[in-house]
């Protein structure tokens, strides 16, 4: 018999109840894996983006277009090493529901700028470049529709009209397909050229959506940020440089604030969890009372029941904490299959697996720690009633 | 057979404040038990014996005077060296018996074998010996709520025994069980205390367990009012 022993006794002397708090705390931890996962992926994504690139957009919002021609004046900006330009096209395929992450890029431009997040064959990226009805596919999007290159696909826009036929269908052969070089990159997305676009689409001619730029250095943001804000200050479209990580959290505003709601979520569940396996434990070494002051005049130090009544609340905790973890993980890997392209890169990973069991263990602390205490105060001849 | 003083209390006081209210339960009290001796403490409810209990086992501490333990003053002992004397020092045999309910019988025998540094082997093979003893080997694995009252009792005795202490303080051990059953501990109780030389000190309100006793102190409003031997 050992100390651990006793522990293990005492934690499932009432079954029943030691497995409804497990059930609660596994509960609370599934919820936690998976939005943790979920705010995880969005986050990552966001910190995945390069130091010294910046996005420059039109300062009223980034869904109002830029001039084509601010593009070669920002190209001439000192600090500037490259410059790429992108338009939302509202893409889908077959039915509005589908929707595509869908882009007119200048090929050339863009696979430079991320080059180091996109792996694209060399015969894939000639023809990307050099035909002009054909797109690029992520590899999520190419997987999720079979698509390969050669094949030719009708993707539509719920903004745009193609002028060739009044319909809102471009009809676009695909040229290759991109592959993530980052665990976290995105490839939920389709390119195609801004040529194309910009000579087919009814309105919005010699226009950009936003543009995306390296600097020389990202000491270098700064300076060259106020200088491309500075030159378009009081023009019809005035811009806002930012970096891509402050664009990408802009951008993920837009959802609605999801670390928020995920911490208000989380929180409210570890609340719960507290007052619960708190109250309980408290219940339950508050029954023994008589059995540990028994243990004290056996001769057990204080400090040696304190730490088993803390222990049996951590290990309450881990039992079950590390099922919830687990089972999160499971449908985190399923939801990454059905909506991978809603929410890359998504996956329990070990920052949230971390996190979590800090978690258990405070939870641990944090409901064990007054009964501990009052088994540690505990005053023998009080407990056995022998005044 | 009974040899050199093991506890010796001298002028010990115990108060209580309860509110605005002293309760004094002993005013100088003084007490000497040899090495071997086998005490029947009796008196009225509220005469002090169960604090001198308390005090005699270091679960409680006087508010005044000396106590000493071979030789040894155990009142001035912190709360940690208190515990440590107490575990290789004295054996405790409660009216309730009060063992782990979710413990067997060797396990709850077991118990104060964790505060040694016997290994598993040497701690097993002492348990047995202990619940041979109290005559409830074949009963090492079955749980309290298992055993009758005897049974649990002669537990509890082979516990208080396990690591050999030279005191054994017991309050009422027989208040819960019928006449013959109270009559079987009280047998192995004068039996531990004449072939194995060990010091009981028994608080009871039962005469006829007292009978068993080597002398009777008798407590009344904190003083000893009448000792009376016995054997």
């Amino acid at each position: 018999m050992s100390d651990l022993y006793l522990l293990w006794r005492n934690l499932f002397r009432r079954k029943l109840r030691t497995f409804l708090m497990m059930l609660a705390i596994f509960v609370a931890f599934v919820i936690y894996g998976v939005l943790g996962s979920i705010h995880y992926a969005f986050q990552h994504g966001v910190d995945q983006a390069a130091d010294n690139r910046l996005v420059v957009t039109n300062k009223i919002t980034f869904i109002q277009p830029l001039p084509f021609a601010y593009v070669s004046k920002v190209a001439a900006v000192k600090g500037v090493k490259t410059v790429t330009y992108s338009s939302w096209f509202g893409g889908y395929y077959q039915d509005a529901r589908n929707q595509i992450g869908t882009f007119a890029v200048d090929p050339e431009s863009y696979m430079e700028v991320f080059r180091d997040t996109l792996r694209i064959d060399p015969a894939a990226r000639d023809t990307f470049i050099h035909d002009r009805t054909t797109m690029l596919v992520g590899e999520a999007i190419a997987t999720k529709y079979g698509w390969k290159p050669g094949d030719r696909i009708p993707i539509n826009s719920n903004i745009f009209t193609n002028k060739a036929d009044g319909s809102h269908t471009w009809e676009l052969t695909v040229a290759g397909i991109a592959y993530p070089k980052t665990d976290s990159a995105n490839t939920s997305f389709i390119l195609f050229q801004h040529e194309n676009f910009n000579e087919s689409k009814t309105f919005g001619k010699d226009t950009v959506g936003w543009m995306t730029l390296e600097t020389d250095s990202a000491d270098l943001n700064d300076k060259v940020a106020t200088a491309i804000d500075d030159m378009f200050a009081n023009s019809t479209a005035e811009t806002n440089t930012q970096s891509e990580k402050a664009f990408g959290k802009a951008f993920l505003a837009q959802l609605g604030n999801i670390a928020l709601i995920i911490t208000l979520v989380v929180g409210a569940a570890f609340a719960t969890i507290l007052m619960i396996v708190g109250n309980t434990m408290v219940m339950a070494v508050r029954e023994r009372t008589k059995e540990i002051a028994v243990l004290k005049t056996l001769g057990f130090p204080s400090w040696r029941i304190w730490r088993q009544v803390l222990g049996e609340s951590l290990l309450l905790s881990l039992l079950g904490g590390v099922p919830g973890l687990v089972l999160a993980g499971l449908l985190v890997t399923v939801l990454a299959k059905s909506a991978s392209s809603a929410i890359p890169g998504l996956a329990l990973t070990m920052p949230v697996m971390g996190l979590g069991l800090g978690f258990m263990v405070l939870l641990g602390l944090i409901t064990g720690f007054l009964p501990a205490w009052t088994a540690l105060r505990l005053n023998i001849v009080t407990a056995l009633g022998r005044l | 057979m009974t040899g050199q003083t093991l506890i010796h209390l001298q002028d010990v006081s115990k108060r209580f404040v309860k509110g605005k209210d002293t309760i004094t339960i002993f005013d100088h009290l003084g007490l000497t038990i040899p090495a071997g001796d086998f005490v029947a403490v009796m008196g009225p409810s509220g005469s002090g014996k169960t604090t001198l209990l308390n005090l005699l086992g270091g679960i409680d501490q006087p508010t005044e005077g000396a106590i000493t333990f071979d030789g040894a003053r155990v009142d001035t002992l912190t709360e940690g060296q208190l515990a440590r004397w107490r575990a290789h020092n004295v054996g405790f045999i409660f009216q309730f018996y009060n063992l782990m309910p979710t413990l067997s019988a060797a396990r709850n025998v077991e118990l104060p074998l964790l505060l040694t540094a016997f290994g598993r082997s040497e701690r097993k093979r002492r348990v047995e010996a202990a619940l041979s003893l109290v005559g409830l080997a074949e009963r090492a694995n079955h749980y309290p709520r298992e055993m009758s009252g005897g049974q649990q009792q002669r537990v509890a005795i082979a516990r208080a025994l396990i690591s050999d202490p030279k005191l054994l303080l017991c309050d009422e051990p027989t208040g819960d069980l019928d006449r013959s059953t109270a009559d079987e501990i009280l047998a192995m109780l004068q039996l531990l205390n004449r072939e194995m030389g060990k010091t009981i000190v028994m608080v009871t309100h039962d005469p006829e367990a007292a009978k068993y006793a080597r002398r009777t102190l008798h407590l009344d409003k904190g003083r000893f009012t009448e000792r009376e031997m016995v054997a």
